[in-house]
């Protein structure tokens, strides 16, 4: 079966034999994939209660946990990645988890949907309303998608908060690029996914 | 009693008993220099002797776990929801060991159990035993029957305690410690509970210093009482609510002392059938052997020291209701793990039935319970 398209970027970007946690792993997909090729190891943590049982059948340690509630029990420096996909949007504070992912990890590698893409732009400027699309399929009223931002705000939290941006990729909800996504990322890009270290 | 067997039970089952001439060291500095060992097996052991579980039991459990023993059983075995062919511990592919722990009262070594000394019971005189004295014995149990290296063991409560001891003291001869609404020590209030039990035994007259059985009499009322209040510890708020609320027996209140709220009558049932049998020494050691229980002494009281050399993997439960041996404290277990670089997974079950959860048959529970054996191939 081949691997999510995003999650294949991911684990390109990954070096193998690496120790890596997966915040929000869902079914531990990514963390079994690189379990079996590139000899990672390492945890998921996840709060659903049907992923962690997808991830014990997967063979992926598995953590059941809020993210909300911190990432204390892990200790400085214990990871070379720390992975979160499609999940910051998601999160009561991501700024404080951004700086707890370079806490215990020396990288950080994240994906989320980019609210500054043209479509998301044309509904809320021209529409009127709170955008709904292929990679952002929730009604405003029922999402778990508290903290949307655009790559230009995440951007700039990063030079805010001294993180140091090593790969930026954007990607539709295919998740296939395109120089027109490489040229304007902001304006055409569904998804993105950054890969990033303390300054 | 069953009518016919559920075809997911281990069925009939016979009590298996091997006595040990090799003397015993214990924690406490004494030995036993001689003693029996009763435990059931359920399943078949595998050519390669690699398909072996230990099952620990906790409190006031004993050997039988699953199965029945006659067609007259009421119940089956105290773990029976997950245990059997096709239950999270599979039967068919696994051979489970389930020994009654040194101190018990269900025919191991224990304070009723004949002194070779004296040829009387031991009553108070039987050792206080630790959970690392019945790992030890666990392990004797083990090479009496041939098996070098246990699958897993496994345990909730006090039996989850020997399943996190058996990872750090014997590192070869385990592959996966499963542990189940335990802690990695007793708090000072988990303490507190257990002297409670105990002085209720000891200050009841029939108890005569734990030489009762020489007076033909045992201390029932403060046995009874130590159940009842192990029992209020056992239950969550919540469930004891569902279950009781404050109904009144006979619909009114009698202004009196008798048994008025069923929770009182459900108390005083749970006590007296308990005190029918259940030894009170026993029940002494056992509160004993808990209060004692913290690996990470050895180790400056760091516990992610004392895994370090574990080789085990490990799987954690916890029920959200668990207030004898809160979520909290299973995540401490997880944190010692994690910190000292462990293969680890942890569940966190929401179950309103308190500490006991981990014996019902919680669909969840059973879901990451049995996920996680299919992740061991036994050959």
């Amino acid at each position: 079966m081949a691997l999510r398209p995003d999650l294949d970027i991911i684990s390109g970007w990954i070096t193998p034999g690496s120790r890596v946690l997966d915040l929000g792993c869902g079914d531990g997909t990514l963390l079994a994939y690189l379990q079996d090729n590139r000899q990672v190891t390492g945890y998921g943590l996840e709060i659903d209660d049907a992923n962690i049982v997808k991830c014990l059948q997967a063979g992926v340690n598995v953590i059941q946990t809020d993210l909300d509630a911190g990432l204390s029990d892990f200790q400085a420096s214990t990871f070379d990645y720390v992975v979160m996909t499609q999940t910051l949007q998601a999160i009561y504070y991501p700024h404080k988890l951004l700086d707890e992912m370079l806490r215990i990890g020396r990288e950080g590698i994240v994906t989320f949907p980019n609210f500054g893409h043209l479509q998301t732009r044309l509904q809320l400027g021209f529409g009127g309303h709170m955008p709904v699309s292929k990679f952002l399929p929730n009604e405003w009223y029922d999402t778990p998608n508290i903290h949307l931002c655009t790559v230009k705000d995440f951007e700039r939290l990063c030079s805010k908060q001294g993180i140091h941006i090593l790969q930026r990729t954007v990607v539709d909800h295919t998740h296939k690029t395109s120089l027109g996504m490489r040229l304007l990322p902001n304006l055409l890009g569904e998804i993105a996914l950054y890969r990033f270290r303390r300054k | 009693m069953p009518e016919t067997l559920p075809p997911d039970s281990v069925g009939l089952v016979t009590p298996q008993s091997l006595h040990f001439d090799t003397p015993l060291q214990l924690d406490c500095g004494r030995t036993l220099p001689q003693y029996d060992f009763v435990y059931e097996t359920y399943g078949e052991l595998n050519a390669a002797h690699s398909n072996a579980i230990l099952i620990c039991h906790a409190l006031s459990g004993d050997h039988h776990a699953a199965g029945y023993h006659s067609m007259a059983d009421r119940k089956p075995g105290w773990w029976d929801t997950c245990i059997g062919p096709g239950k999270p511990i599979d039967t068919n592919r696994y051979f489970v060991v389930c020994p009654n722990n040194l101190g018990g009262c269900k025919g191991s070594a224990g304070p009723t159990s004949t002194n070779p000394a004296t040829g009387k019971p031991y009553g108070p005189d039987f050792p206080i035993v630790t959970v690392k004295d019945w790992v030890r014995s666990q392990a004797m149990l083990a090479d009496a029957l041939g098996i070098s290296q246990w699958a897993a063991v496994i345990g909730g409560s006090l039996g989850g305690m020997q399943a996190m001891q058996w990872a750090i003291d014997y590192v070869d001869r385990i592959r996966h410690a499963i542990v189940i609404a335990a802690a990695p020590r007793l708090s000072a209030q988990n303490i507190a509970f257990n002297e409670l039990a105990r002085q209720a035994i000891m200050s009841d007259p029939d108890f005569h210093s734990g030489h009762y059985y020489e007076h033909g009499v045992i201390p029932r009322h403060g046995l009874m009482l130590a159940r009842m209040l192990g029992h209020i510890t056992y239950l969550s708020d919540d469930v004891m609510r569902s279950k009781f609320g404050r109904e009144l027996r006979e619909g009114k209140l009698n202004f009196g002392f008798d048994v008025e709220f069923q929770v009182e009558s459900y108390l005083r049932h749970q006590g007296l059938s308990f005190v029918e049998h259940f030894d009170a020494n026993t029940y002494l050691l056992m509160t004993k052997a808990l209060d004692y229980f913290d690996p990470a002494i050895d180790f400056n009281n760091d516990l992610a020291a004392a895994f370090q050399q574990a080789k085990a993997e490990f799987l954690v439960i916890s029920f959200t209701s668990d207030w004898r041996f809160s979520t909290a404290r299973s995540r401490e277990i997880v944190k010692a793990l994690l910190e000292s670089g462990k293969h680890v997974s942890y569940a966190k079950v929401n179950a309103d039935q308190g500490h006991d959860a981990f014996l019902l048959s919680i669909p969840y529970y059973l879901d990451v319970f049995t996920s996680y054996m299919k992740r061991e191939v036994t050959t």
